[in-house]
């Protein structure tokens, strides 16, 4: 049940150099996949890319084909309200059941507000999340 | 100043060859005789140390190469009986083996007896404060130099390497008139020192600096000399041929090869064919009194030019020029010889990165930095950065301690670097002398 809601984000290694993003978008645009959300985190000299796709599949052996290095990590999407304390509501159910964030960003869109997270015990963080009532990006729009 | 040892240096030419062949016959009749490889390797060539009759004759025997050092790691090439020896010293071979030389008491006598002879022309010896800021330790640099100068009476100052500021502090309160170090470490410190308010030039006694262990130009002895008010002399050696070893003379033009201690040549390094003097090739070293480790018909790698000129300071031994270049693709960084088959060796040692390398050397102000361009592993492949940079940090560790010298290393796309042999794309010098 809880892997239903356990989304497939690519993480892509980049060199810290001009154009690289523009490769990786071009690449996705190429092969006609959307991204939903995504986002970048450097370091010195280097940084992952890091996204939410419609067919993340196609998108590694597309991206890998490339010669790009690729992986894909479980992260879940959890939707917020866009209003003050969306954030924290959510924030607050992970920090009380012992949950560690590791990294998380968000977009808004047509359909409200999602927070995507990468956490230490994935399965664990969607069963709270549900129990109290939040709602989740169903990996099946994921495909 | 006076010649360290004047019946020696001062020899008639002829004379001098005549001891060369005395000493050269007797060391291969010697290496024939206790040491398996040498007879080995002589039998294989077909010469005997009979064929031995005149100096030229020493032509006829085969060269020894580095890989020789690695194949007969870690005694396998030494001549003397253990109890012999007195020190060994280590530097890096050219893959994960190091290169081990032993000395005997002779041997380090001998050793300094050479630099004494060497810093006496330079105009260094009693009254002097030469502080050794080479590496002390596995690194011949360091109790090469020391031993040297204790020997002709100089006062030494042991700084080693590091901590540049408190160099200058004790270069003006103990009033070093003499330094020993890499040039590019002098310019270093002459750089750090302005920072501190302290003029090298109007602020301490140096006045000369016996630089080496990594090549140098003409243009930058004239930048030290007259930005820093001293004069700034060669010094040539490599551990095997025992470490720093033979300098400059105060005539600047040559390094002097004692030749009752080594013998000189400079081979064509594709043939292996003697050269005359006045030609470019590679050096080939033959240390004529070594015990513990003798080196004959060595393969140096470094290209010179031999000189067999009358020197205007007296000395009748023959010199070599500054070395241009080297045959091989090795580097010195910092003072340290780094083989590109040493970085190569040790990546294939860490399944988190590919075997694929790019070095990238350049200066950083006055110093070498080297940085070693890799690529991240699939399976090692993390989205975590703290994963990342402590792969990075595990690399360059790892580097660091088979290379002995620092690195920073990068994370590149896999694909990114180059693919093929070839010392042009692997490794990338922007350093300019």
């Amino acid at each position: 049940m809880e892997k239903s809601y356990i989304v497939k984000q690519i993480s892509i290694f980049s060199e810290n150099r001009p154009g690289r993003l523009a490769a990786i978008a071009g690449a996705l645009r190429d092969a006609k996949i959307n991204i939903f959300a995504f986002s970048i985190a450097e370091a010195n000299g280097f940084g992952v890319v890091r996204a939410l796709v419609d067919r993340p599949e196609d998108a590694h052996r597309t991206l890998t084909d490339l010669g790009f290095r690729v992986s894909f990590t479980d992260v879940i999407g959890v939707k917020m309200r866009d209003e003050p304390g969306g954030l924290s509501e959510v924030a607050s159910v992970l920090g009380d059941a012992g949950i560690n964030i590791e990294y998380a960003y968000a977009y808004s869109g047509r359909d409200g507000a999602v927070l995507i997270l990468r956490v230490d015990q994935v399965e664990d963080a969607v069963r709270q999340i549900l129990d109290r009532g939040g709602e989740l990006l169903k990996a099946s729009l994921f495909r | 100043m006076a010649p360290w040892n004047r019946q020696v240096e001062e020899m008639p030419p002829d004379e001098l060859r005549r001891l060369q062949y005395r000493l050269a016959k007797a060391l291969v009749q010697r290496v024939y005789e206790t040491s398996e490889f040498y007879r080995r390797r002589m039998k294989e060539h077909g010469v005997r140390p009979d064929d031995i009759r005149s100096l030229a004759d020493i032509g006829k025997l085969p060269f020894m190469y580095k890989r020789d050092l690695r194949d007969n790691y870690p005694d396998g090439l030494f001549c003397a009986p253990k109890e012999e020896l007195v020190r060994y010293h280590v530097s890096s071979g050219t893959t994960g083996k190091p290169t081990v030389v032993g000395y005997t008491r002779h041997d380090i006598e001998n050793w300094s007896e050479s630099l004494a002879r060497g810093f006496s022309s330079c105009g260094l010896g009693r009254g002097d404060v030469l502080q050794v800021s080479y590496g002390y330790g596995l690194f011949t640099g360091g109790l090469g130099v020391h031993y040297g100068a204790e020997k002709v009476g100089a006062t030494v100052l042991p700084t080693s390497v590091g901590n540049t500021e408190r160099q200058i502090e004790l270069m003006q309160d103990l009033h070093t008139t003499a330094i020993a170090c890499t040039p590019s470490y002098l310019l270093h410190l002459g750089e750090v020192a302005e920072k501190m308010g302290v003029s090298i030039r109007d602020d301490t006694d140096l006045r000369i600096g016996i630089l080496g262990a990594e090549p140098w130009s003409e243009q930058m002895r004239s930048r030290i000399e007259d930005w820093l008010g001293i004069r700034a002399y060669d010094i040539y050696g490599t551990s095997e041929l025992s470490g720093p070893m033979f300098t400059e003379c105060s005539e600047q033009k040559g390094i002097h090869i004692w030749g009752d201690l080594a013998l000189a040549e400079v081979v064509d390094p594709e043939t292996g064919e003697v050269l005359p003097p006045g030609e470019r090739g590679e050096l080939v070293i033959t240390i004529l009194q070594k015990e513990a480790f003798p080196m004959i018909r060595y393969r140096v790698g470094d290209i010179t030019v031999m000189d067999e000129e009358p020197c205007a300071c007296g000395r009748t031994h023959p010199r070599i020029h500054r070395i241009q270049g080297r045959v091989d693709d090795m580097l010195i960084v910092r003072g340290i010889n780094v083989f590109p088959s040493q970085v190569e060796h040790a990546l294939l040692e860490i399944p988190e990165v590919g075997r694929h390398f790019q070095i990238v050397v350049d200066r950083k102000g006055a110093l070498d930095a080297m940085l070693v361009r890799v690529e991240v592993s699939e399976e090692a492949f993390s989205d975590k950065i703290t994963d990342l940079m402590m792969i990075r940090k595990m690399v360059e560790h790892r580097l660091r301690s088979s290379l002995n010298v620092g690195v920073d290393v990068e994370l590149v796309e896999p694909g990114t670097l180059p693919r093929f042999e070839g010392k042009s794309k692997k490794v990338v010098d922007r350093r300019s002398l």
